[in-house]
């Protein structure tokens, strides 16, 4: 499919494995799952939910909103329902919107989905490309509690490197290539990827410490540390600059899961709670970072 | 700062970032080639080595910074 090798690609990213969604399977078919899913293991159901946020850059149409669709599928009929783009911070977004929403009394609960089927966006042949991205969903309750377990959400961006991560070329160049019969690719996602992992290596640690200041702790009072499943390389160098304690599970999805943007927090979150990795009540530091450039990063209880 | 010094700073980075042993990591050896380290790794050292050594090495630079000895020369000379 692309000219690359197992090895080379386990060292360059430590992805193993990924998934892609079936041809016929949509971003709003993912979502629902992980949405009802996410209803079932909150005991909540569909028609207590006020808000349905979706984090996704890979729904195929402008209009109308993934999130809609989602809500009807599930039979959440009282929602209030939008897409949120924010690629790989997307899911961080969510948390902190949706928190806010229950803080203010918008929404009593609100279902945050993470979604994304990069697999239509990318080049199965670029060798820079083809091998990290991948689809999933991940999805989660969030709704009142007595004690917060949602600490404050750190977010932000640099606007200036908005060229780094894109999907190329944009729809109108796309059209009037196609009137003016030049060849021309689908829009397809291009990154530049050494000055991603420079910003993500340089640049997010810091916000990464000042979620947990903003929480009110030290990296000393973390049990477990979910970034966004960019690059194993990008994980291990954060790990060292924050000098996390050993004892720290440090999500490391990616390796089977590849790199699925907006769902990958919530999907290894998901998966490390099934295989026991960790505990409800456990304090998680969770960071999305990615197009935009953007970030977004909050200390959380596990539920 | 002597080279000597600049050595021992980028020796311990290097070593840190890439795993490679201090006893590798000689002036003659160049990073891709010899010391397998990739372009990922390499713009760690570059960013721990403009953190430690107070320079600033631009994309343009790093890439005629073939052998640890050529990294060691440049910052030495441009160490504030």
């Amino acid at each position: 499919m692309m000219d690359s090798s197992d090895q080379w690609i386990r060292e360059r990213s430590g992805i193993i494995e990924r998934r892609w969604a079936a041809t016929d399977e949509s971003v709003v078919d993912m979502a629902a799952i992980a949405g009802a899913n996410a209803l079932a293991a909150a005991g909540v159901d569909a028609s207590d939910i006020g808000t349905v946020l979706c984090a996704t850059v890979t729904h195929p149409y402008q209009t109308p909103s993934a999130a809609v669709e989602i809500a009807e599928r599930l039979g959440a009929r009282a929602a209030g329902s939008t897409d949120l783009s924010s690629a790989c911070a997307g899911f961080a977004y969510g948390v902190g919107i949706a928190d806010a929403l229950i803080r203010t009394g918008t929404s009593e609960y609100v279902l945050v989905v993470g979604v994304e089927k990069l697999t239509d966006f990318v080049d199965p042949s670029d060798r820079s490309t083809g091998f990290i991205f991948a689809d999933a969903a991940g999805a989660a309750v969030i709704g009142p509690s007595d004690v917060a377990a949602i600490g404050p959400t750190l977010w932000g961006g640099d606007g200036t490197q908005t060229e780094a991560i894109i999907l190329d070329p944009d729809w109108v160049t796309h059209r009037k290539l196609i009137a003016a019969q030049v060849e021309t690719p689908w829009p397809r996602l291009q990154m530049q990827g050494q000055a991603v992992f420079r910003w993500a290596v340089g640049d997010i640690p810091r916000v990464a410490l000042a979620a947990v200041e903003a929480a009110g702790l030290t990296v000393d009072d973390l049990d477990v540390f979910i970034p966004h499943q960019a690059n194993m390389r990008i994980t291990d160098s954060m790990v060292r600059t924050l000098k996390l304690p050993e004892r720290v599970v440090v999500a490391r999805d990616i390796a089977t899961s590849g790199n699925t943007s907006g769902a990958s927090i919530p999907l290894a979150m998901s998966r490390m709670l099934e295989a026991g990795e960790i505990e409800s009540g456990q304090t998680a530091l969770l960071i999305g970072f990615g197009a935009g450039l953007s970030y977004a990063a909050q200390v959380v209880t596990i539920p | 700062m002597n080279e000597q010094e600049t050595l021992a700073g980028l020796a311990e980075i290097v070593n840190e970032v890439a795993g490679v042993p201090l006893s590798d990591i000689v002036a003659e050896k160049a990073f891709i080639d010899d010391l397998d380290i990739d372009s990922l790794s390499m713009v760690e050292v570059v960013m721990a080595a403009e953190d430690k050594f107070g320079v600033k090495i631009p994309d343009e630079e790093v890439k005629n910074l073939r052998t640890v000895g050529d990294a060691v020369a440049y910052i030495t000379a441009n160490a504030s």
